[in-house]
């Protein structure tokens, strides 16, 4: 509190200097490199730390003040939400699939987040590195909390929200998001930061919060809206740090490009796979849809991500190696996926569902060179199979890719006809992969992903191919949690409380 | 030219920090998404203590859009009166 | 290229053949034929015949596809590991040559239903 009278006196910069730069120090009695053992063995050169700044000058005394507010907005949302019965009043009970999908896969991913921000402050030996390291390692874990704190209201009513941290650890689609953060954590403090603070943060963030969040406003979800907006009014910092953290590797050394070109190709494919489960949120389950996962890539991919990478070129940077590729999946993942997942549904905690006549016409309008030639015709049969009684349910267990864990269920970047097939053989074994961008992350570092914990694999190594000891295993409540939502309990008490809350029967 | 943005929540905080916006960045387009205001502008955004300041009619530290910032896109520069987005294209 | 590491970097694969209980895993799929989203897996002994490998399993997972029940096998065409190949039916998968985690496509051109009109 004895800041409050300086800081009348002091600008910005000083204030930034003093309670920031002036905390580092020279160690005495032993070597820096002993202190900070991790810095050099990637082989990215700092010549000088100091040169290092957020450009927000964020002190911790002001980030404490700051965070307090959106806290004190956060709970008092939550709290309207929780006594008006705010669970009633989404759209319609499909909307909660993404809810559930978001808390087993994205929220853990905060937490990881905030295990490796702490970490990578430690390591890295600039002084105002390590307090926006430390900052975000708090703000993730705030992440963390306040999604789960917000989203446990809705496990009061509704199935598959019972038991994310199982999910988390040991059911399939949940182990894309996993591994990606295993990953990264498990990489040195640079290739962290561009992996998360660069292109997670940068790249890719505002794919998945923003038009997700603005879809929560749509779909009648406070609760959502608060969390994701509380938490996202920290990415902006979130990515300024990323930003700087890249401009500052190139900086320092003309050596330090390749490597740092390597990990961007690397982190915007990994990046760019775990988005295929966003893909498929924004265009088949929010029942009331803000934008399209293909105008969301105009904005933030094509537009912001050129601006990025335009500006980036005068160190030498060139847009990531995948992006061609990407470009030509944008009208194709969200489907590819969605039907995967329905035909999966036996083994996912979130439910699914034939898209309706009026969906399908929405997304033959936003796909129009896609959706009516490659995917309406299977739609249209799977819905033939479901009403003559045989649901369409593929017990055969999927392949997956070994390095990004999603099954392979993406076809030829030039070719929407074929699935992509890839594989390799790695000291007498045989790897599989969905696409050349992931065969390239796994070339160039085999030792690290022969070691992939592979929930398909695991299913028969551990259960023997027993799906029911499966899903005991991984907490899945067959008949509750899983399955089309079509005639689900969710669907059943969300209609009956509904008709409850708006009638006096 | 690259597009440089600031998103902001909708809500009673913001609108005269929007209105400052558009004051000092004719060349701006302010998109109103569900709980969001997007303000797009081409190469570079800045935005102004003092015009905030002139808008709500009190004293207003830049770093109080911290509560309120959903996203931004562009090199941040930040001092006491000014905050700048600029892309280099 | 090798992990960069402080020290020496060693990773043991998780999924070898002596992890699969005396089974061995196949993966197979049908070209042009989407429906079943990705390439299914199976983990069979290495003893079975190709014949109940095609007959068993097989035959039930791609029951769903509308061109299922047309499929005449001595036709199909093979793929083994993205190249041509011929299974003999009445040997085992070992003495066909396949392997713990090989791919299997098969295709049926002219038996296409939900394929796009070119």
């Amino acid at each position: 509190m004895d800041m409050k009278t300086e800081k009348k006196t002091l600008n910005l910069k000083e204030r930034y200097r003093l309670l920031t730069r002036d905390l580092g120090w020279e160690p005495s009695y032993r070597s820096a490199d002993e202190v900070f053992p991790y810095v050099k063995y990637e082989g990215i050169k700092v010549h000088d730390w100091g040169k290092w700044e957020d450009p927000f000058r964020l002190t911790m005394d002001a980030y404490w003040k700051y965070q307090a507010e959106k806290e004190r907005k956060f709970y008092a949302i939550v709290d309207a939400h929780a006594q008006n019965n705010g669970h009633l009043n989404i759209t319609d009970a499909r909307y909660l699939s993404a809810l559930k999908l978001f808390l087993q896969a994205i929220s853990p991913g905060e937490y990881a987040a905030g295990k490796g921000f702490a970490r990578v402050g430690r390591e890295f030996p600039g002084v105002g590195t390590q307090v926006a390291c430390q900052m975000q390692a708090l703000d993730e874990i705030r992440h963390a909390q306040t999604q789960i704190h917000a989203l446990s209201n809705y496990n009061k009513y509704y199935d598959g929200f019972h038991a994310f941290a199982d999910a988390r650890d040991r059911i399939w689609y949940t182990s894309v998001a996993r591994s990606f953060f295993d990953d990264a954590m498990s990489a040195g403090p640079f290739e962290f930061m561009i992996a998360i603070g660069f292109s997670f943060e940068y790249v890719l963030t505002n794919l998945l919060f923003v038009p997700f969040m603005s879809g929560a406003a749509y779909n009648g979800d406070m609760a959502t809206v608060t969390f994701g907006f509380s938490a996202q009014s920290d990415e902006a910092r979130h990515m300024t740090l990323g930003l700087e953290c890249i401009k500052f590797m190139l900086e320092q050394d003309p050596d330090n490009l390749p490597i740092v070109q390597g990990w961007i190709d690397k982190w915007f494919w990994r990046g760019f796979r775990v988005l295929g489960l966003v893909s498929t949120m924004m265009d088949y389950m929010l029942p009331k849809r803000v934008m399209s996962w293909r105008e969301a890539w105009e904005i933030y991919g094509v537009e912001n991500g050129g601006a990025l990478f335009r500006d980036l070129a005068r160190y030498g940077v060139r847009p990531p190696k995948g992006w061609d590729d990407a470009e030509k999946a944008i009208d194709h993942m969200s489907h590819q996926i969605m039907l995967g997942l329905y035909q999966w549904s036996f083994g996912t905690s979130f439910h699914s569902w034939i898209p309706s006549d009026d969906d399908m016409e929405w997304l033959a309008k936003k796909y129009p060179t896609t959706f009516d030639k490659y995917y309406r015709p299977r739609w249209n049969h799977i819905k033939k199979l479901a009403a003559a009684g045989t649901p369409f349910k593929n017990f055969g267990l999927a392949k997956l890719c070994q390095c990004c864990q999603l099954p392979v269920v993406f076809t030829e970047p030039d070719d929407p006809t074929l699935l992509c097939n890839r594989e390799t053989v790695y000291e007498g074994e045989k790897y599989h992969f969905c696409s050349d961008g992931c065969q390239q992350v796994f070339e160039n570092e085999p030792e690290k992903y022969v070691q992939a914990w592979l929930p398909m694999p695991q299913l028969f190594q551990m259960f023997d191919g027993d799906v029911a000891a499966w899903m005991d295993w991984v907490s899945l409540r067959d008949g509750h949690d899983n399955g089309d939502y079509d005639g689900s309990r969710d669907q059943q008490n969300f209609q009956q409380w509904r008709g409850l809350a708006t009638s006096n029967q | 030219m690259s597009t440089v943005f600031i998103a902001l929540q909708a809500n009673e905080e913001t609108r005269p920090i929007i209105e400052a916006i558009e004051i000092d960045n004719p060349q701006a387009v302010v998109n109103r998404e569900p709980a969001m205001v997007k303000i797009d502008a081409p190469d570079r955004l800045v935005i102004r203590r003092e015009t905030i300041e002139e808008q709500i009619g009190r004293a207003f530290d830049l770093q109080e859009l911290q509560i309120n910032l959903i996203t931004l896109s562009g090199n941040v520069s930040e001092d006491e009166d000014t905050l700048s987005l600029t892309w280099n294209s | 290229m090798p992990v960069k590491s402080l020290k020496k970097y060693v990773g043991v694969p998780r999924d070898v053949v002596a992890n699969f209980h005396g089974k061995q895993v196949v993966y197979v799929s049908w070209d042009q034929h989407l429906l079943f989203a990705a390439p299914l897996m199976l983990c069979l002994p290495p003893q079975t015949t190709f014949r109940e490998l095609v007959d068993g399993p097989l035959a039930a997972l791609i029951a769903p596809d509308p061109d299922a029940a047309a499929v005449d096998w001595s036709t199909v065409q093979w793929l083994k590991a993205n190249q041509p190949w011929v299974p003999d039916f009445d040997r085992s998968l070992a003495d066909n040559g396949i392997v713990h985690k090989d791919q299997l496509r098969l295709s049926t051109p002219g038996l296409n239903s939900l394929r796009p009109a070119a």
